[in-house]
């Protein structure tokens, strides 16, 4: 009893802690921005009058409706594209499969600027598809033009958060489940869509709910493909003009953040009142199948043709950063090695400010998001659900607002020892990234959760076991998946932030990759070496991807064998 | 005696200059939107002058730059900001962010063209100049059968339609007073019948001015209405464009300004007199910067075609630049540009699409009535929704800034209401030109 009742305070600590966090690094910031949104422009008193205006525009409308069909397409293509690559690495045994995974994860490593750069010169109207198939066929295919490019855009950019969470899912359920499907008949497709499909259901939406919701919101993809008629581009461009002080700006960014909100709502209403949590026996994992020689062949063209497609944006980059000139031509003029000798060596100090940055905030991520998961979803604590909610609306504050926000905040708070604001402090830029990045790393976790019995915490607690050494013992391990799917999902995006960070950096020794890269691509002759820079970024991230992986995994199959042994007993 | 005295106060004197010379020392911060072609450029020569200083460069688009120092001015740690756009500039002067400088350097000229070189306050310098044109893609032209433009209403002949590439002017100071100098030189009604003929045949307005050299040197469009430097910095990095002045144009000054309460004066007084100085000026000619020094003598180091706009008379000279008018009905002209061209350029582009096809069917017929209304769908779409009284006028130019100085400061009407009785306006016109250009269609 003594014991329950120290649980609970404890528990309770964690929900406050957690809670304040979120106020002090995101809700305080973010209002001190967007306060005007609820300002009368000409008495400074509060009103709703701007949203009335808001509502009344026809241009906002228009862009309300636009973002909208870009998100749900997005997701819908998205969907597409991950569901093939995450069925056959999780279900088949599949040399290269870890290969797969992480190249699956590259396009969200899409430096700023250079992704969209890098797509209009292969896919734009005058890039090297159409040029060919004009030379040859005398027609071209707008790829890029307008809401469809947009669409094409952020679905190749953003599939990877339905790939990482899916198959991360796919990987939790027990085989048992599966075994008893087999048993009453059921095999191939049948039990793909009716019973394994049905159970990764929390992996899927939480991966489809981060697309929806960061296409939504997204305006670097929109900005560079020139549409504006969409909500976040029109936030941004008012936010970020000079001289026009418009308050329409902020009034979208609340839009943005309540319909974030109420977008998150609506996929958690997906899985209400449904229990996707199976009893893990400790092999863990549907059991994976051989595929004959032509099946073989198969996938691997299947994924092949699909990973060409999601690269293709780092095959523009990549060829930008060899290229001398590069202008209305298939390829390149030229090919040289100057561009990666030019960023050399400001590389190196890029390259280890961004793993230091991103690595802090991704770890920081995971645990605020398996932290805020369990609260949310193993206690009976009032409101912990505005715990994601609060955390999910990070998504939909555009990263100047961050910016602004933190300097407006914490430029007058002086670091004690350190002797010189908190704003201008290289650790603001992490939390910035973590709390950024943090939605990323929590639908992870939540999805991961899910899949976790509530009876197994039960049996450990019933042996005597604590509630804190059950989390660690028993639900961190079962989770890996999911914490690993939200590590890399923060790690890589957080690697390459720019919108909050190009506004923090106040000495360029703090700055990060995505600031250099910036940088450079600010010029003609600089396009080279700001993409030598993004393949820099892309490769150093991917790498460590890879890594987190293959760790993983390792802990995985060590664990297997005990837990069979036991089994056995 | 009088020997001695004289001797005293050379040895003073001498003294003096070396202690002035040597104060520049420590950390120099300068917050500035240009790329690391400029600024390592300019950090590299000017440490070699002044080996005790440090500098650091923090890059920021302008509009973050200014955001930047505007949230830091209490504790402020930037010693210099530097950039091209003039707004950004009066926009911190406004906020009482910059202290007042007069350069000690001479040889540098009261204008450039018919603009000022420097702030007539003294609160920012020009150490360039900028004129604003049009660069094209050699490649891309010879592919599409197309000749260059060269005067900006060459950019209205229907074969340039999709074309053609322009930042919007709430996105680029110096797009801004290229509309600006058009207005100013045909007027009101005509300047912006002039712009919206011109829009409808962009393919793309870019988010931000570095939008279109990009777009032009990839091929993306043809042309580009650009600021100079790009064009000739493009073309000497190697890519297959080219560059021209038109007749109607203003040379700019491109800026540097000492921030208030700078920690490190000295250096940033020191920065400032070496960009003005001769040698500083000749680092504008490198070929990856390839800017125009606002000192005249340095042009006699430059290439052999570079332009002179200190020589060569006709460069922004063809209009006589009311700066005050400018300034007045600065966020005006933003705010309209965006509203009827911006954010409805799709709807323009189809309107105007509709009359080119019109007047190609009535090429060689007489047909008055189709004429005329195609003349009408035309006239449609050169509308503005205020007059050049209205746009200048202060207390409705203040609905866009909203800056309520005191408590007793009234402001009527909203922004977002203003702009939607434009866009109102804008869109009905746009989709009547459609129908009259469809109707004078089905007559031929």
């Amino acid at each position: 009893m003594l014991s329950a009742l120290r649980g609970q305070r404890t528990t309770a600590s964690v929900g406050l802690f957690l809670a304040l966090f979120l106020i002090a690094f995101l809700f305080v910031p973010v209002l001190k921005v967007i306060y005007v949104a609820f300002q009368d422009p000409a008495t400074g008193e509060l009103t709703l009058i701007n949203f009335v205006d808001f509502f009344n525009t026809a241009l906002f409308q228009e862009s309300f409706f636009n973002s909208f069909y870009v998100s749900a397409m997005s997701v819908l293509i998205a969907t597409l594209v991950a569901v093939p690559l995450a069925y056959f690495t999780t279900r088949f045994n599949f040399g290269g499969a870890v290969i797969i995974q992480t190249l699956g994860i590259v396009p969200l490593i899409m430096p700023p600027f250079v992704g969209a750069v890098a797509m209009q010169l292969l896919l734009g109207e005058n890039g090297s598809v159409n040029l060919i198939l004009n030379d040859w066929f005398g027609f071209t295919i707008p790829f890029m033009r307008g809401l469809n490019g947009v669409i094409l855009v952020e679905s190749i950019h953003y599939f990877p958060f339905i790939l990482i969470n899916l198959s991360a899912a796919l990987a939790n359920i027990d085989r048992s489940m599966e075994e008893a499907a087999h048993n009453l008949g059921s095999h191939g497709l049948r039990m793909f869509r009716r019973i394994v499909f049905p159970l990764a259901m929390p992996g899927y939406v939480a991966g489809a709910a981060l697309v929806f919701i960061k296409v939504f919101d997204d305006l670097g993809t929109p900005l560079l493909l020139n549409v504006n008629t969409m909500l976040a581009p029109q936030a941004y461009l008012r936010i970020s003009s000079i001289g026009i002080s418009d308050p329409m700006g902020y009034v979208i960014s609340v839009v943005l953040i309540a319909f974030s909100v109420l977008s998150l709502w609506v996929s958690l209403l997906a899985l209400k009142g449904k229990d996707y949590s199976t009893t893990q026996k400790g092999g863990g994992g549907l059991s994976k199948r051989d595929m004959r020689p032509w099946e073989k062949t198969a996938c691997y063209g299947v994924i092949i043709l699909i990973l060409l497609l999601v690269l293709s944006p780092h095959i523009g980059l990549l060829l930008l950063s060899f290229g001398t000139i590069w202008s209305f031509s298939v390829l390149p003029d030229g090919f040289t090695l100057d561009h990666y000798l030019t960023v050399f060596q400001t590389a190196t100090q890029y390259v280890s400010n961004t793993l230091l940055y991103a690595g802090i905030a991704a770890l920081a991520d995971v645990i605020l998001g398996t932290a805020i998961a369990y609260v949310v979803w193993r206690t009976g604590l009032p409101g912990r659900k505005w715990l994601d909610y609060g955390a999910t609306m990070a998504l939909a504050v555009p990263g100047v607002v961050i910016g602004i926000g933190y300097l407006r905040t914490f430029y007058a708070l002086d670091v004690p020892i350190v002797d010189k604001p908190l704003a201008s402090w290289w650790v603001i830029i992490v939390v910035a990234l973590t709390v950024r990045r943090l939605p990323y790393a929590l639908r992870a976790c939540v999805a991961a959760l899910q899949q976790v019995s509530v009876a197994l915490e039960e049996a450990g607690e019933n042996l005597g076991a604590t509630k804190g050494r059950t989390v660690w013992r028993i639900l961190v391990p079962l989770m890996s998946g999911g914490i690993l799917a939200g590590f890399v999902t923060s790690f890589a995006t957080a690697a390459v932030e720019l919108s909050a960070t190009i506004m923090l950096v106040s000495t360029s020794a703090d700055a990060p990759l995505a600031y250099g890269i910036y940088e450079f691509m600010q010029s003609a002759s600089g396009r080279g070496p700001g993409a030598a820079l993004g393949v820099i970024a892309v490769v150093i991230v991917g790498f460590g991807t890879y890594l987190s992986h293959r760790v993983i995994e390792s802990g995985r199959k060590s664990r297997a064998p005990a837990a069979a042994a036991v089994q056995e007993i | 005696m009088r020997k001695t005295l004289t001797g005293l106060a050379s040895v003073s004197f001498i003294l003096g200059a070396v202690s002035v010379a040597t104060a520049a020392e420590g950390t120099l911060t300068i917050v500035t939107s240009y790329p690391p072609d400029t600024t390592k450029t300019f950090e590299a020569a000017f440490e070699a002058a002044y080996p005790s200083v440090d500098v650091e460069i923090l890059n920021k688009k302008t509009s973050a730059g200014i955001k930047y120092l505007q949230e830091t001015a209490d504790n402020n740690a930037s010693d210099l900001f530097w950039a091209s756009a003039p707004d950004a500039f009066e926009v911190l002067k406004d906020s009482n962010l910059l202290s007042k400088y007069t350069p000690k350097v001479e040889g540098i000229p009261e204008k450039v063209g018919a603009f000022p070189i420097n702030d007539p306050d003294g609160y920012y310098l020009g150490f360039a100049a900028s004129g604003y044109g049009i660069m094209w893609n050699t490649r891309y032209l010879e592919a599409k059968g197309l000749e260059p433009a060269r005067q900006w209403s060459d950019l209205k002949d229907p074969k340039y339609f999709g074309h053609v590439g322009i930042s919007a002017p709430s996105r680029s100071g110096t797009t801004h007073l290229t509309i600006e100098t058009v207005l100013q030189g045909l007027g009101w009604e005509e300047g912006w019948a002039e712009w919206k003929a011109i829009s409808a045949n962009m393919k793309t307005i870019t988010e931000r001015s570095f939008g279109v050299p990009d777009g032009v040197n990839s091929g993306q469009f043809g042309l580009g209405i650009v600021i100079d430097f790009f064009g000739l910095s493009s073309q000497a990095s190697g890519f297959p464009v080219e560059f021209a002045y038109p007749e109607v144009t203003t040379l700019v000054p491109a800026n540097i300004a000492i921030i208030k309460n700078a920690p490190n004066q000295e250096a940033a007084e020191a920065f400032v007199e070496f960009i003005l100085s001769p040698e500083g000026q000749a680092q504008l000619l490198d070929p990856k910067i390839r800017r125009l020094p606002v000192n005249p003598a340095t042009y006699a180091q430059a290439p052999a075609d570079f332009p002179n706009p200190f020589k060569d008379k006709t460069i922004g000279a063809a209009v006589k630049f009311d700066l005050d008018l400018s300034k007045n009905r600065y966020n005006v002209i933003n705010s309209l540009f965006d509203v009827m061209i911006t954010y409805r350029h799709d709807e323009l582009k189809s309107a105007m699409s509709a009359i080119y096809e019109a007047e190609a069917a009535l090429a060689g017929k007489d047909n008055a009535e189709a004429a005329g209304l195609i003349k009408q769908a035309r006239a449609l779409i050169a509308e503005v929704p205020i007059t050049a009284e209205q746009a200048a006028d202060p207390d409705f130019a203040a609905v866009f800034t909203k800056k309520r100085k005191k408590a007793s400061d009234k402001v009527t009407g909203r922004q977002a209401e203003i702009e939607q009785q434009w866009d109102d306006m804008t869109r009905g016109n746009y989709e009547k030109a459609a129908k009259l250009a469809e109707q004078a269609k089905s007559l031929l």
